[in-house]
């Protein structure tokens, strides 16, 4: 065998190591959660359905979901139109202190949200505001609208800035040049912007943790399910649907992106 | 109102920051002209197309077409179109409905518009071409396209920024000439900025030449290269030989002009004695002879370009060389100088052009 044969196998063996240990706790999820034992442990003892039937008919489970499903669709939505805006604006016209600006708009991604968790806890409950799933909302939109931004100002610097120009020149208003080129051409930015914001809202804890008040977030009530060894096995059937349910979220993204990529050459980060 | 500028440019500047883009221009451009904006990247020829076309805003001055002010009319309102140096096809859109795009307002009927879309199309000889997307469409083709989306509008006036730029140099000249005559055709105002004077001169009825944001001359092709103005034009504008010269005296209406190495010239022009000027005498100008000339000089470098030939003519006392360009009128493969030959050169007084010493 030559050398490099070698450390190819080497390199073949390290790569087949690296993605078991990425995904093979994760397949867990799925396998256990048709295991007929309420205890997460080897071996498995048999087949059943019945931690999804459980899992169905725990109604407070099914209200937290609901929740962060309604938490991340608002999030998502507000933050992608926040980003929008701000990628227009800082891609299309001369801003003064662009730079800083776009630097202190991506502040929250490098702050430890135990620290955002904690400052908005106190900001909010210093100007009297009740907590809810809307301050949930307010406090996902601050760590979203960076990756908005991140996508949409990559989307619009992938298109010529003369298509907006010459929609002006032949006739039509900054308003119309908008939704009869800007958001045809930055759409599919557009739903990546929106599924990666659902994504980092959904699976979001600590600032709903501290946010949330009475509300709970599906992170959080499954935070709290842990302390009751018999509910697990239902959490994990939800883990296991959530799992699929984001797989197939991440393949439309991706073939959103790369039907984009297709008609038009650009490189687009994120999502 | 005929004898009102079409287009008027008045007393035009724009600054970004500290530094003037374009630094008071003032020119007038008449109905149906063919009117080019020439220089090298930077003169500011794109701003000021993008300033009648409304993308930019003037810091002093007012622009007028057809008498209106339009100098801080957003660009939708404006009775002009453009043709961009991207082209800036739509790419969401088919070539039908890019050049349907400016119809909208127009508010016209399906059948109408169908008609007008169809008719520029076939201006374009591009018919049957309304369903295909932009991004399969040639240089050419989308250079057309762009045309079309601008013309179908019908404006008053139709800028172009260097169209013909990103274009591969036979389908340029091809395009130079269709350009032309659809100009003439459609009798639409052509503001048309390009870097190539070449294409300045044979596509252009009047040519204002640019350099650092200021306007140096307007004038027609043969003006301006025949009776450049200053240095830098006859410089831009093709080849030409510079001599240093002094008035010497004065002999009626022509000065006597001492032009150091290249001997005494007489020059027509009303300089007194003592002033500097500047003489220019382009290549294509000079005839070479075996004996009897002007002043003496020896073939540094021969060229054989097939239509004609090149020299370079070394002159004592002179550092450069002079340029020398002779048509191969006659059929002849032995005819011609070669290097070291001794030559004289000659032309007539007025080829030489007086320039004002910068």
């Amino acid at each position: 065998m030559t050398r490099t044969g070698k450390s190819r196998t080497g390199l073949f063996a390290y790569a087949v190591f690296y993605l078991a240990f990425l995904y093979v706790p994760v397949l867990f999820l799925p396998l256990f959660s048709f295991n007929d034992s309420a205890f997460i442990a080897f071996p498995l003892t048999g087949f059943t359905t019945k931690w999804y039937s459980q899992m169905l008919a725990d109604s407070a489970m099914l209200h937290a979901l609901g929740n962060s499903l309604e938490v991340g669709a608002l999030a998502a939505l507000i933050s992608t139109v926040l980003g929008l805006l701000a990628a227009k604006a800082l891609t299309r016209y001369r801003v003064p202190g662009g730079a800083a600006l776009l630097g202190f708009t991506s502040l929250p991604l490098f702050i430890p949200d135990i620290v955002l968790g904690i400052s908005l806890l106190l900001l909010l409950s210093g100007l009297g505001l009740p907590l809810s799933l809307l301050t949930v909302i307010a406090g996902h939109c601050l760590i979203c609208v960076p990756f908005a931004i991140t996508v949409l100002m990559s989307r619009l610097d992938g298109f010529d800035k003369s298509l907006e120009e010459a929609s002006l020149d032949l006739g039509e208003t900054g308003w119309m040049t908008f939704w009869r080129v800007t958001f045809p051409l930055a759409l599919p930015g557009i739903v990546s912007s929106l599924l990666l914001t659902f994504i980092v809202s959904f699976d979001e804890f600590l600032i709903a943790y501290f946010l949330a008040g009475s509300e709970a977030t599906l992170p959080i009530y499954i935070w709290g399910q842990l302390r009751f060894p018999y509910k697990l096995p239902a959490v994990l059937a939800l883990g296991a649907l959530i799992l699929i349910a984001s797989a197939v979220l991440v393949v439309i993204a991706e073939w959103i992106r790369s039907h984009g990529l297709k008609d038009r050459k650009h490189t687009m980060v994120g999502a | 109102m005929t004898d009102e500028p079409f287009i008027h440019i008045d007393h035009v500047s724009k600054r970004f920051g500290g530094t003037a883009a374009v630094d008071d221009a003032d020119l007038s451009v008449g109905r149906g002209e063919f009117f080019s904006l020439l220089g090298p990247s930077g003169c500011g020829k794109t701003t000021l197309l993008r300033m009648i076309a409304g993308f930019e805003f003037p810091t002093e001055g007012e622009i007028y077409i057809e008498g209106a002010r339009i100098t801080d009319t957003p660009p939708h309102l404006r009775p002009s179109n453009m043709v961009f140096q991207s082209y800036a096809i739509f790419p969401h859109l088919n070539v039908f409905d890019n050049i349907a795009y400016g119809l909208r307002k127009a508010r016209l009927k399906r059948s109408e518009l169908k008609r007008r879309v169809e008719e520029a199309l076939a201006m374009i000889k591009l018919a049957g071409f309304g369903s295909r997307r932009g991004d399969e469409l040639s240089g050419g083709q989308r250079q057309r396209v762009a045309l079309a989306r601008a013309l179908v509008r019908r404006p008053k006036v139709l800028l172009l920024d260097e169209p013909l730029g990103a274009l591969d140099k036979r389908l340029r000249e091809a395009m130079q000439i269709e350009l032309r005559q659809l100009q003439k055709s459609v009798g639409i105002t052509f503001v048309f900025v390009t870097h190539d004077q070449e294409e300045a001169l044979s596509m252009s009825d009047r040519i204002a030449v640019m350099s650092g944001g200021r306007i140096l001359q307007v004038a027609s092709p043969r003006e301006l290269y025949e009776a450049p103005n200053c240095r830098e034009v006859a410089d831009f504008i093709g080849e030409i030989n510079f001599f240093d010269g002094v008035v010497k005296g004065r002999e009626g209406d022509a000065a006597v002009v001492d032009a150091g190495p290249i001997g005494t010239l007489r020059v027509a022009t009303q300089a007194a004695a003592g002033t500097k000027l500047l003489l220019a005498v382009r290549p294509e100008k000079i005839a070479l002879s075996a004996e009897g000339g002007i002043v003496a000089g020896t073939v540094a470098a021969a060229a054989y370009l097939g239509e004609r030939s090149h020299y370079n003519i070394a002159v004592a006392g002179r550092r450069e060389p002079v340029s020398v360009a002779a048509q191969n009128t006659e059929k002849s493969v032995t005819r011609g100088h070669a290097q070291g030959d001794k030559v004289y050169l000659n032309w007539a007084a007025d080829a030489v052009v007086v320039l004002p010493c910068d």
